[in-house]
């Protein structure tokens, strides 16, 4: 017992060394898990202030670029508005009620590390939830990941953990959305059949086949395209419509029917 | 005593908020972030309780960890270079350390700039090898350790030049 004793008072430097470390080290593992992060996460109240605050001055420096991508947006929206007296189809129509946006601003954006993160400045107090789609007029941002009353982060799709399902605009065929981490602007969409018709410049839409993001939300062109290592499925480049690296207005996608889309799933797989 | 503490409390602070606020978001050539945050760990006075230092540095690393969204790399990091500082310290000052007279505004340019070398090394190993967490991608982290630590160094020895009190 004096031995032990001995031993844990000689070493204790060691000992709190390895006791600090693996906490860290845990942290950084349940950061890896989807949704697993419960304490360390931007989405509180503290960090979300500052954040708020440091966001409201450096948002005017680039309050022009921002306001040509908006006066862009407005532009495109007036089309489609002035023109859809002459649109006879309904689908327009039909497919956008099932789905509520709702606009928010990027409070804080990061797309050097393996894993990104983007701060935005909604959260429950605006009915926003987990699992939500985020996009910008341009295509997809990611996924809500974590929610306070004012707060919520994102996974960017310049994250390593983020799996969004996409497919070819001109022939439905699908695969995931992944990061390699090397680019801000182009990521890739990994387990494309081989059969596929892929080309350069290709254009690549979400899939709708979650029940996070509907149909053919833009997200990029291929510029490459490889066979994986079992050759059975393309690997393809895709550059990004969106500027990662220059946000500001995002809009989240509430999913009407994704209660019943959720339990009808869960009840399939029971 | 009392002074200390806030002034270090102070010190934690802001260099806290710096990180987070601006120097997280240089990215120099799109990915390159001094961590300037370390500066806390590195000029720690030398005459404390190591129990003390190294929870401060863990809770220091936790705070980055927290505004980052990055886990606990930030921790793990800060912890490490909390626990092998001595010895550095020890290789680099020598006699001087021995007997506890290192004040880092006195010493001389050389010792201090090989000291913060390698401490910044292994911090941002440390860092980049948990960020990225994958053993097939060591040149990817490598080229991030270097050139991230030769931004952060850069701002370390400014930043310790600019605001040292040398008594002539």
């Amino acid at each position: 017992m004096q031995q032990i004793l001995n031993f844990i008072i000689r070493n204790k430097n060691f000992l709190l060394f390895l006791l600090l470390f693996g906490i860290s080290i845990l942290f950084t593992i349940q950061s890896h898990s989807y949704h697993r992060s419960k304490f360390i996460n931007s989405a509180n109240f503290v960090t979300g202030s500052i954040y708020n605050t440091a966001n409201g001055v450096s948002a005017y420096f680039n309050l022009k670029s921002q306001n040509v991508i908006l006066a862009e947006e407005n532009k495109r929206l007036n089309q489609l508005l002035f023109n859809a007296y002459k649109d006879t189809s309904t689908t327009n129509l039909n497919t956008n009620v099932n789905y509520k946006l709702t606009n928010a601003e990027v409070i804080r954006n990061s797309y050097n590390a393996a894993n990104n993160f983007l701060l935005i400045n909604k959260g429950v107090n605006d009915s926003i939830k987990e699992d939500f789609g985020v996009t910008s007029s341009l295509g997809i941002i990611g996924i809500i990941d974590h929610i306070s009353g004012n707060y919520a982060t994102v996974i960017s799709i310049l994250n390593s953990k983020s799996r969004i399902s996409a497919k070819l605009k001109k022939t439905s065929h699908f695969g995931s959305l992944t990061w390699n981490g090397k680019s801000p602007n182009i990521i890739q969409l990994t387990d494309v059949e081989k059969t596929a018709p892929v080309l350069v410049g290709d254009s690549i839409v979400t899939s709708g086949r979650s029940s996070i993001f509907p149909k053919n939300i833009p997200v990029g062109t291929v510029i490459n395209k490889t066979l994986d290592a079992t050759e059975n499925f393309y690997s393809i480049d895709v550059k990004l419509f969106n500027d990662m690296t220059n946000i500001e207005h995002v809009y989240i996608i509430k999913n009407m029917d994704k209660t019943e889309i959720d339990s009808l799933l869960e009840a399939a797989n029971e | 005593m009392n002074s200390i503490t806030t002034k270090h409390s102070f010190k934690f602070i802001l260099l806290v908020i710096l990180q987070v606020t601006l120097f997280n978001h240089i990215n120099f050539l799109g990915y390159i972030n001094p961590y300037v945050y370390i500066l806390f760990v590195i000029f720690y006075p030398t005459n404390n309780s190591r129990v003390v230092f190294m929870v401060t540095s863990f809770f220091l690393g936790l705070a980055v960890d927290l505004f980052s969204d990055s886990g606990g790399i930030h921790a793990a990091a800060a912890v490490t270079i909390a626990y092998l500082r001595p010895g550095f310290l020890k290789s680099a000052f020598g006699t001087l350390y021995e007997h506890n007279h290192v004040k880092f505004d006195n010493t001389d340019f050389g010792a201090k700039f090989i000291y913060t070398t390698l401490l910044t090394l292994i911090h941002h190993f440390v860092l980049f090898t948990l960020e990225i967490f994958s053993a097939t991608r060591i040149l990817h982290i490598l080229q991030k350790t270097l050139f991230s630590s030769s931004f952060t160094i850069l701002m370390l020895l400014l930043i310790s030049v600019i605001f040292s009190r040398k008594t002539q």
